[in-house]
């Protein structure tokens, strides 16, 4: 008997999960189908991105990054979108669908706890019931987006089975669905999961890639040489490269934390380097790239930005990397720091530490040659979250 | 043992059957084995634990994660099987992940080495399975699909299409987990599942009130796993407590 082919990226992607999921998949599949290209869906979907969210973000040259590097650097300016990072623009359409499909709670997981506050945000503001699963040493990490969720209504769920983190929250959400499928959407945050899941959240990202390259155009007058975005789960780093998959004179890079080291424990990977150095597995409904020991359980990951600290990858960035129309690199957490200073000194903006991990590779790169000219950079996220835990971590030195 | 036999042995004697699960690894799992199947349990399922359960409540949630801190994985699982000695179905339940890093030929094919007759995955849909249910029917071992609430029309026809060994009613939405009710979703299950191949009714069943009435209700047995895990995993009494449960849901099915 021959395996589905729907959802599949080459051997990737999929729908690995229990049956008592499946209904919900493929109504989510339908009703997705049914509204993406609806004229009336389009049209609220795009009064929220203008008027609320604030869409388009500016393209910026940064021109002090650009005299160091030698490079042509352009800062997506992601982190100027309200909720303070890309998240916002999955959680809006996916809400909006949501909504669309008569359902009345939105349930989501968190690591950094960046898309529970996106998932907020839009739960607030559609008047859904919002509750957020996030790994109890999350919320230790992330104390201040913990009560931003709070604020805007959300209900905070700690997490505390397993390792305590992003892939546990994720864990908890699906059991949540499946006892609560019926009135309740899973608002995923990455282009992760089960089919149609990686799609749906590549399409409503992709909107970065689509504005990068009407701006670019207009400032520069031709494409990019290469473009750069950190990558855990991969939605930031797909939103802003699918509209240029099929332009193969533009490199691609997939930056994933390096964490403390390349190594392994028994138990545990000191990185989160799913793409460079995964292998072949099934984790939270989709098979791709994931960090495993011999046996095929799941290894913790680690990296100093929560956001990035995950097991697994977008089964169409395994894909892609497989084919190599992607290049994934790494950033290790002292080069992150590094490069969270440099931006907040010379170009007066704060990264996220995730966004970082980008900014650290093209000063790994800028000497070697491959980026080329012109070089956008995905700032997927703004800081603010991150100086306690920053600081916290100065402090230790 | 096949499945088929034991549900037809059952027949004969016109009783349901009673379905254990437990976690390998954790507490004496041998000698848990052993008391489950004297106390009269039918079949056993036996758990091999993956770190990211995504089908199981907080109590076997716990016990995977003991085994696993025990130091089970899937070579010491085969080795442990392999020594039973037990004259009933033994099947293994897991995540697709741990099957599909071993290999699905080689686990399938471990699996009737060891003398496992039949696999459960929780995480499996019927549209990944095609590839294990060809080792399975290779290796003469029956892969047991799950159907619960929401899976109905031709969805449902087809999952039945592809069954053997029994077919796995999930009674109720929601991960696995002791109750002391009869979901009002089960008995509308049962009916709708229209096949000769038996039919066991699992996740949240804890006493002999529950299985007399899934009985009734038109089912071929119960799987009960928490309210046995729940023992295990207190660590009192163990196996007279085992026994007793077993003894006394077991009698709800005759």
């Amino acid at each position: 008997m021959k395996n589905s082919s729907k959802g599949k990226f080459g051997q990737f992607g999929g729908q690995f999960i229990p049956e008592v999921l499946m209904p919900a998949h493929e109504e989510l599949e339908a009703a997705y189908e049914q509204w993406k290209n609806d004229p009336r869906f389009i049209k609220e979907l795009n009064y929220y991105r203008r008027d609320f969210a604030g869409r388009p973000s500016p393209l910026y040259y940064a021109r002090r990054l650009s005299k160091k590097y030698g490079h042509k650097v352009y800062l997506k300016r992601e982190d100027l979108i309200h909720g303070g990072a890309h998240k916002l623009n999955n959680t809006l359409g996916q809400a909006l669908l949501a909504k669309y499909m008569g359902k009345r709670r939105l349930i989501a997981e968190t690591g950094a706890g960046q898309h529970g506050v996106a998932t907020a945000i839009v739960g607030a503001n559609l008047g859904m019931t919002t509750q957020v699963y996030m790994g109890a040493k999350d919320m230790e990490r992330q104390r201040m987006n913990v009560y931003r969720m709070e604020l805007l209504g959300a209900k905070v769920i700690p997490v505390t089975s397993g390792s305590q983190t992003l892939k546990d929250a994720i864990n908890e959400a699906m059991r949540d669905w499946v006892a609560n499928v019926e009135d309740t959407h899973y608002l995923i945050g990455s282009v992760v999961g089960a089919h149609p899941f990686p799609s749906i959240v590549r399409d409503f990202q992709s909107v970065i890639g689509i504005e990068v390259e009407a701006q670019i155009m207009e400032q520069e007058g031709r494409l990019p040489d290469s473009i750069i975005a950190c990558t855990g789960g991969g939605s930031n780093a797909i939103g802003i490269f699918y509209p240029f998959i099929d332009n193969t004179e533009i490199d691609l890079f997939a930056v994933e934390a390096g964490g403390a080291g390349m190594q392994s424990t028994k138990t545990a990977a000191l990185h989160s380097a799913s793409l460079c150095i995964g292998e072949d597995g099934i984790l939270h409904g989709a098979r791709t790239k994931i960090l495993q020991d011999p046996y095929g359980q799941i290894l913790e990951s680690c990296s100093v930005s929560a956001g990035l600290d995950y097991s697994g990858v977008g089964p169409q960035l395994a894909y892609l990397a497989q084919i190599k129309r992607i290049k994934p690199r790494t950033a290790s957490d002292k080069e992150t720091l590094a490069a969270f200073h440099e931006l907040s000194e010379i170009e007066g903006i704060i990264p996220a530490l995730e966004s970082a991990h980008a900014l650290a590779y093209l000063a790994k790169a800028a000497d070697k040659g491959e980026l080329g000219e012109v070089v956008v950079i995905n700032l997927s996220g703004r800081g603010d979250k991150d100086l306690e835990s920053v600081l916290k971590l100065e402090a230790n030195k | 043992m096949r499945i088929a036999d034991k549900f037809n042995e059952l027949t004969r004697r016109d009783e349901g059957a009673m379905i254990a699960y437990v976690c390998a690894g954790d507490g004496d799992t041998p000698g848990i084995v052993h008391t489950l199947v004297n106390a009269g349990a039918d079949i056993v399922e036996l758990g091999l634990p993956f770190s990211d359960p995504v089908a199981e409540g907080p109590t076997i949630q716990a016990s995977i994660q003991r085994a696993l801190e025990n130091g089970m994985n899937t070579d010491r699982y085969f080795a442990m099987v392999k020594d039973l000695d037990v004259n009933i179905p033994l099947l293994v339940m897991t995540y697709y992940n741990l099957i599909f890093k071993r290999g699905l030929k080689k686990f399938t094919a471990d699996c009737r080495d060891s003398g496992i007759t039949g696999i459960i995955v929780p995480d499996l849909s019927m549209e990944e399975s095609g590839d294990l249910e060809d080792c399975c029917i290779d290796n003469e071992i029956d892969l047991i699909y799950l159907v619960t609430p929401v899976t109905k029309g031709e969805r449902l026809d087809s999952i039945i299409s592809r069954s053997s060994g029994f077919i796995y009613l999930v009674s109720r939405l929601g991960v696995t987990g002791a109750r002391d009710d009869v979901a009002s979703s089960t008995n509308e299950l049962i009916n709708r599942v229209k096949t000769d191949i038996p039919k066991a009714v699992g996740f949240g069943i804890s006493s002999k009130e529950q299985a007399v009435e899934i009985r009734k209700g038109g089912a071929d047995g119960v799987i009960v796993g928490s309210a046995l895990v729940d023992i295990i995993g207190s660590g009192k009494d163990v196996t007279k407590r085992l026994d007793a449960l077993v003894r006394q849901i077991k009698s709800g099915l005759k």
